[in-house]
């Protein structure tokens, strides 16, 4: 009787200690899991800002200024533009 | 034994307790640890609320998850409003508490005067905001600074991309990302987050540590994509804008349609304003006119006149009506064309845009059947295309109709349309027949259309718009290098008061190419006023400037190869009025 009550002491201090360190465990992980939650959100603004960016960059007015401008280029007139008739590709 | 009963006298002194004392004693003290009991067992179970409030504002917090607003994209996912997350940053007057070189420093991190942040924070004790949604870096600074009572919240910013080339499409949001013009308003419910909340413990350096619950999930707002394609849009913005600038007109519109689809792929206004920086802007310039003004369309309407006929079977193209003298008498009114012919045929009346003969060939049909025509055609009913306060225009019904007014309306006066509605009628001669529906959001591949005409009558109607813009015709200025183009061109007295005045308006509605359509292109310029105001001179160039490149841009194979493009002298061009 003695033995059998010193064995489940034992099981039940196993037990207890194993419970412990899975609680730490998973608060150690779940802090984990709150920082990269919060890295996530940034991205998510970042990646937001840098669509705002891109577009900003990518605006047809400084497209054309910078063509017109710095590049020099223009619109071909109707007399310039040749149609080569297209071919169906082999 | 008398020594011990000695002891016993001199013990005896120690005056004797009464016997109920101790028990007395006992008692009160079993009474005080009962009410202790007592008193904790009433906190513990019965008014627990305090305590419990206590207890979890120390290591419970209810936090905030944010929920943004969707974005709104064109077909081809470029944004065209997007929402990023801002700061604004607020004090307590009375409780701020800070060096005079602390809000000097304040100011110059907010960009403002310290005279006018000081005069910010003189207003009392009410709550006041400091700078209103300022970038993250700027309230990162102000944090830094470590003010007492000065705070900053998290809120979101939409910011505009296109600015004022699509604002009149896309609308704004107010201070709280609430819609509250365009299509910004009419989704709210689409593109609206619902913030969630959820509660945690947190430990002693505030991190958290533990998710009790989620009391409301977030809800993000789902993206919205428009019909829109912001190449074309910017195409025809800038060339409505450089028409209406160089016309000295009051204002402008200019609709693109896909010709298969009817999806609005651009819509551009002017006068317009940038919705990123809206403060001082007048109403008059958020309006959308494309839809929410209307028109006379004058003889961009006499195609439907015409495809009544032919369909009744009361003409057929090669039909000849006598327009001479140019002018026709119905009892006290008589109807003038700019430009007197002789004898015309149906397809000669659209080409040279001849009145007489509109109204000659519309006073041969029954009122019904004109009316059924102009209803089945979208006229009369607001265009559907999910805009708020899109206007249906006025189409009087048959029974009202007396002969001058049905004379009139078949080139296009007493009856009055919008932009986008006037751009849709000509899907019917575009897709062989069929009205499609209008729309601002992004469509299937193929749209089903109501079936309106027959498809000879469509492409017969198609023909005749073929030759008013060749030498000839009222609009060559109207072509397009390399493709077929097909068009009206309309120059409408317009009405003020109770009678038609000398400003115009003058349109252009076509579609290209001619063997297969795949855009329609609709402009209007309200009152021009630079010396031309004939659609064939005003309109007509805008249409063939944003065709040819918006054609060019989507890659469509030109079905007209060579030069193909035949200018005639402006003198020799054909004029039309209304």
């Amino acid at each position: 009787m003695f033995r059998l009550n010193l064995m489940l002491l034992g099981a039940l201090v196993l037990c207890a200690l194993s419970l412990v360190t899975s609680r730490h465990q998973a608060r150690k992980l779940f802090v984990e899991l709150e920082r990269e939650t919060t890295r996530t959100r940034a991205f998510e603004t970042e990646f937001g800002q840098l669509q705002l960016e891109q577009s900003t960059w990518a605006m047809p007015v400084r497209v054309e200024k910078i063509a017109r401008e710095n590049l020099k280029m223009q619109i071909p007139g109707p007399r310039r533009i040749e149609v080569v008739p297209g071919e169906a590709p082999k | 034994m008398t020594g011990g009963s000695a002891a016993l006298k001199r013990a005896a002194p120690a005056p004797a307790l009464p016997r109920f004392r101790a028990p007395i004693v006992f008692g009160i003290l079993l009474l005080l640890f009962l009410v202790l009991v007592g008193r904790s067992l009433y906190l513990q179970w019965i008014d627990n609320a305090f305590l419990q409030g206590q207890g979890s504002s120390r290591y419970s917090r209810e936090i905030e998850l944010p929920a943004h607003r969707g974005r709104i994209v064109d077909r081809a996912g470029e944004p065209l409003a997007i929402s990023t997350p801002v700061k604004s940053i607020w004090a307590f007057p009375g409780q701020v508490d800070a060096t005079p070189e602390k809000l000097a420093q304040l100011a110059r991190v907010l960009e403002t005067t310290p005279k006018a942040l000081a005069k910010k924070l003189e207003d009392g004790n009410d709550f006041v905001f400091l700078a209103k949604q300022v970038p993250p870096e700027v309230a990162e600074r102000v944090a830094a600074l470590k003010i007492k009572g000065v705070h900053d919240q998290n809120e979101y910013r939409r910011f505009y991309p296109v600015g004022e080339m699509a604002s009149h499409i896309v609308g704004f949001t107010g201070d709280h990302d609430v819609g509250q013009e365009g299509i910004e308003l009419t989704q709210q419910e689409w593109l609206g987050g619902k913030p969630g909340s959820r509660r945690v413990l947190i430990n002693r350096r505030g991190e958290v540590v533990e998710d009790v619950e989620s009391i409301r999930a977030p809800q993000p707002g789902r993206d919205l994509a428009l019909s829109i394609d912001a190449r074309l849009q910017y195409l025809a913005f800038r060339e409505l804008k450089s028409a209406v600038e160089a016309n000295r007109a009051k204002a402008g519109g200019l609709v693109i349609l896909d010709a298969q689809t009817g999806e609005i792929l651009a819509l551009a206004n002017w006068p317009t304003y940038n919705p990123n920086a809206r403060n001082r802007v007048a109403r008059e310039k958020m309006r959308n006119r494309a839809l929410t003004d209307v028109f006379e369309p004058g003889s961009t309407l006499k195609p439907f006149t015409i495809a009544a006929a032919l369909e009744s079977g009361a003409v057929r193209p090669d039909t000849v009506i006598q327009t001479a003298p140019g002018s026709l008498t119905i009892g006290p009114n008589t109807i003038h064309d700019a430009h007197p012919s002789g004898a015309l045929t149906v397809e000669q009346v659209i080409q040279k845009s001849s009145n007489v003969g509109a109204a000659k060939i519309a006073l041969s049909l029954p009122p019904s059947t004109m009316w059924q025509m102009l209803s089945d055609t979208g006229f009369g009913a607001a265009p559907n295309t999910g805009f708020p306060g899109e206007v249906a225009g006025r189409l009087r019904p048959a029974k009202t109709w007396k002969p001058i007014e049905q004379a009139t309306m078949a080139y296009g006066h007493g009856i009055s349309v919008n932009l986008v509605q006037l751009a849709r009628a000509y899907t019917v001669f575009a897709s062989e027949g069929q009205l499609k529906p209008a729309t601002l959001f992004k469509a299937g591949s193929s749209v089903a259309g109501r079936p309106v005409l027959k498809a000879e009558t469509a492409l017969a109607v198609r023909h005749m718009l073929e030759l008013a813009v060749q030498p000839g015709g009222t609009a060559p200025k109207a072509q397009v290098p390399s493709y077929r183009v097909a068009g009206k061109t309309g120059t409408a007295h317009k009405l003020e008061g109770r009678g038609y005045t000398n400003k115009y308006v003058s349109s252009f509605v076509g579609f290209a190419p001619a063997s297969a359509p795949r855009l329609i292109v609709a402009v209007m310029i309200d009152e021009p006023s630079a010396g031309a105001h004939y659609g064939g001179e005003v309109a007509a160039p805008v249409f063939s400037t944003v065709m040819g490149s918006a054609l060019r841009t989507l890659g469509t194979p030109p079905d007209a190869p060579g030069d193909n493009v035949i200018l005639p002298d402006s003198a020799a061009a054909i004029r039309e009025e209304t």
